[in-house]
């Protein structure tokens, strides 16, 4: 198995190590199924009610072209950008815990 | 210290990319002053073509090594934003870069399937696998699984290990073997229509660039080849389609330009579809289409009849002494005429749904599922919807695009680095439907009206190109004069490559499509071949067949798996193989079916384990595979023995969801994994600490 590295400052116990895994998984969990939700209803949504929305229109398009065209791909993009931002903070989070236990 | 060292990589890094695409700039404009001088076309086709075979041959040899974590994974300090960008080299296909805005040309809104698709697979690697895999830290997919699933020591996995890694390993060769196929076949397309080589020259020719590059530095040489490759594409695209945009709607942004075009073009549709010189055509295909139809329904007298009036018109022809052509002519259809009364109902179909299919007036670009009632329009809708899903799950099962989530220096740079993924993946995507509107616009507008005697060069030089297979077909069929709609027969590859031609720009940039087109196919050529062989190499030789290996053999027996595997593919390729160039869409749905569970069954449930993991690969598989037989004409299917009417290349909406359940219900029936599984899950889901 790879070896993390070394941990800048004194090792934390066993159970805070493990506290604070948990408490990661738990809210990495709960970021996952949000953005998950979010990913299926741009899918879904934008096939399945594409006949309700054609009569809409943005900028000159049809608002069921648009979106699948170009809005659900960039709604995929912010989803993975709001995955690596949060998860950040999550892993700072994460690291705070070790040190202080908070 | 380490955080300024990689700064300070990265940065060398853009400065030589930026030299590069310095240099490509200079090389363009060289080539249109040469141009103007009068360089005939054939040289600038063998320049762009040699001119980019050598470069990836040197980026090749630079980065040459045989040193395994970097031939495996590139060190695994590729920044993100390159691994980005590497990627979506990796990901974009020749049938991205040539055929898919065509495909939305010719399809219109159901096209879009490919794009929503295609980039919605890539939340489901970047939340539920990829950064996984990196925290993981070996080599492959199969490496993974045989870890998560064998559970006896370490990462090896042992015995059990292996069925698990054998399974992956036969799904990883079996999809990446169809797509490298159908990539080095364009490599030939594309390499004897523009320079007129022959087709199997074309092809060795590309496979000597692919094999120099990923030969001698494996994973390394291939991302940074890859990078070259992906900034050869996006110029390639951009500049044809920002110039139309420009033409059409007077905004250099195509993606935002089209919307204003999209109206007009609705408008003409409609015009089109009304037009009584149209109708005409249409009812001549009717006709034909109909005649298909009486001639079907009196077999197999009719197939008799046919038979009997060919050979007389041969006889005829021999018998007044007419001309040596005419006697020729009636020799090729006879010669051409189906052998027994299967053969001909099989052909007879197929002609009368060609006829049929362009008896029809235009479909609404814009217009989700028409359709001529609710239920079809339906069929159609659920279609779409079945199509996305197998390609999003799909995406997130192709070894050759989660194989790059090892090559980064962190989990967080893996994270980062899907989102420059689908970046850069988004630059070409959202800009295809853009190009489909625009040309299809000039199409309808400009082309269609003019006379038979004023056709653009484009028209005819394209109509030349290939000769057996035309890429466009122009033919005055109700003899007015004037190009209809209905008289233009369009094959979708031509689009992107007579982008430059259809708005007027000089050869020079056509050359350069096309050596972007090459970029795009032996890009993903690159990452697949290697992907076999690392399977073949790492996953078969080093852990299953001799793991006391050294790591100096481990990298020459994948050097030479690698060649093997390439001259298979190469030869494969050369033969033209109709069957397997149709299947490629299908390898999504079998990737999907068969990885996507074990995958993320493997790291959000821990209960999943060894038997689990190896029904729900079989049970996925196996669907897939079950329903493409049952239902893909090609494979002896028949179309209307489909399920709730989906096509057989969205079979994975049957096989992903029943390898999940049999996963579920086998792992639950049988022992829980073991200890060593359950800590690998653990520490796979423990965030670093750095």
């Amino acid at each position: 198995m790879p070896t993390d590295s070394v941990p800048p400052f004194p090792p934390p116990s066993r159970e805070r190590i493990l506290a604070a895994r948990a408490a990661h998984w738990s809210r990495a969990r709960k970021l996952v199924l949000v953005l998950l939700g979010l990913w299926l209803a741009t899918g879904f949504g934008t096939v399945f009610f594409a006949r309700d929305l054609a009569h809409l229109s943005v900028f000159g398009w049809p608002l069921s072209f648009y979106l699948a065209a170009q809005g659900a791909s960039l709604i995929y993009l912010a989803i993975i950008g709001a995955y690596a931002w949060r998860m950040r903070l999550l892993d700072r989070a994460y690291l705070r815990m070790l040190k202080d236990g908070t | 210290m380490n955080k300024t060292k990689n700064r300070s990589y990265f940065r060398r890094l853009s400065r030589y990319y930026l030299w590069f695409t310095a240099c490509l700039g200079l090389f363009l404009v060289a080539l249109t002053i040469l141009e103007n001088e009068g360089m005939p076309r054939q040289w600038i086709g063998h320049l762009y073509m040699f001119a980019t075979i050598v470069l990836y041959a040197i980026i090749g040899v630079v980065a040459r090594t045989s040193n395994v974590s970097e031939y495996y994974v590139a060190g695994r300090r590729v920044p993100a934003l390159f691994n980005g960008m590497a990627t979506a080299a990796d990901w974009i296909s020749a049938a991205s870069f040539i055929s898919l805005a065509g495909t939305l040309y010719l399809h219109g809104f159901d096209a879009l399937a490919y794009v929503m698709g295609w980039t919605g697979g890539y939340c489901l690697v970047a939340l539920l696998i990829a950064p996984y895999l990196r925290k993981f830290a070996q080599y492959t997919v199969p490496d993974f699984l045989a870890a998560r699933y064998g559970g006896s020591e370490g990462t090896g996995g042992g015995d059990r290990g292996n069925v698990v890694r054998a399974l992956a390993v036969s799904a990883t060769i079996i999809v990446s073997f169809t797509y490298v196929v159908a990539q080095i076949y364009a490599v030939g397309l594309i390499a004897s229509r523009f320079t007129g080589v022959d087709f199997s020259v074309g092809i060795f020719l590309g496979l000597a660039s692919i094999l120099v590059c990923s030969f001698l530095g494996g994973m390394r040489a291939i991302t940074w080849t890859q990078v070259a490759q992906y900034i050869i594409i996006l110029v390639a695209f951009s500049i044809p389609t920002v110039w139309l945009s420009m033409k059409f709607a007077g905004n250099p942004v195509p993606q935002v330009a089209y919307g204003s075009v999209l109206p007009k073009l609705a408008q003409r549709e409609a015009q089109l579809a009304f037009d009584p010189r149209e109708q005409e055509v249409r009812a001549r295909f009717q006709a034909k289409a109909d005649e298909f139809s009486a001639r079907l329904a009196a077999l197999p007298q009719s197939w008799e009849a046919g038979r009997i009036e060919a050979q007389r018109r041969l006889d005829a022809a021999r018998a007044r002494n007419a001309s040596l052509g005419e006697v020729r002519n009636a020799e090729r259809e006879l010669m051409a005429y189906p052998r027994t009364a299967e053969e001909a109902a099989r052909a007879w179909t197929e002609q009368r749904a060609a006829n049929l299919a362009r008896a029809q007036p235009p479909e609404p670009h814009a217009e989700p599922f028409p359709g001529a009632t609710r239920e079809e329009s339906d069929q159609r809708r659920n279609n779409f919807l079945a199509l996305v899903f197998c390609l999003m799950f799909g995406t997130a099962a192709l070894p050759h695009i989660l194989m790059r989530a090892y090559t980064t220096p962190s989990v967080h740079e893996t994270r980062v680095s899907v989102f420059w993924t689908l970046f850069f993946i988004l630059l070409i995507y959202l800009t295809m439907p853009a190009l489909a509107v625009l040309a299809k616009y000039d199409i309808y507008t400009a082309l269609v009206g003019t006379g038979y005697d004023k056709l653009p060069t484009w028209v005819s030089y394209w109509a030349n190109v290939d000769k057996a297979n035309p890429l466009i077909s122009i033919a005055d069929i109700n003899g007015d004069g004037i190009v209809q709609l209905a008289e233009i027969a369009i094959d979708g590859d031509v689009l992107t490559l007579a982008t430059p031609e259809i708005g007027g720009l000089p050869y020079v940039i056509s050359g350069l499509v096309a050596a972007g087109g090459l970029a795009a196919a032996l890009s993903t050529a690159d990452g697949l071949l290697l992907a076999i062989s690392n399977a073949l190499s790492h996953d078969i030789y080093f852990k299953m067949v001799d793991p006391g290996a050294s790591t100096q053999k481990r990298v020459t027996i994948s050097k030479l798996l690698l060649l093997a595997v390439a001259f298979i593919a190469a030869y494969v390729a050369s033969q033209k193989p109709a069957d397997i160039l149709s299947l490629v869409g299908a390898a999504f749905s079998l990737a999907g079916s068969t990885l996507f569970p074990a995958l993320v069954a493997g790291v959000f449930w821990k209960r999943a384990n060894h038997q689990g993991a190896i029904a729900g690969m079989l049970a996925g598989f196996l669907v897939c595979v079950y329903y493409m037989l049952h239902t893909n004409p090609i494979l002896g299917g028949s179309a209307e023995s489909a399920w709730f009417h989906i096509a057989p290349i969205s079979a994975g909406v049957f096989g992903v969801p029943a390898g999940l359940a049999v996963l579920a219900v086998v792992s639950l029936l049988t022992p829980a994994p073991s200890r060593e599984s359950v800590g690998l899950v653990e520490h796979i889901r423990a965030p670093e600490e750095i």
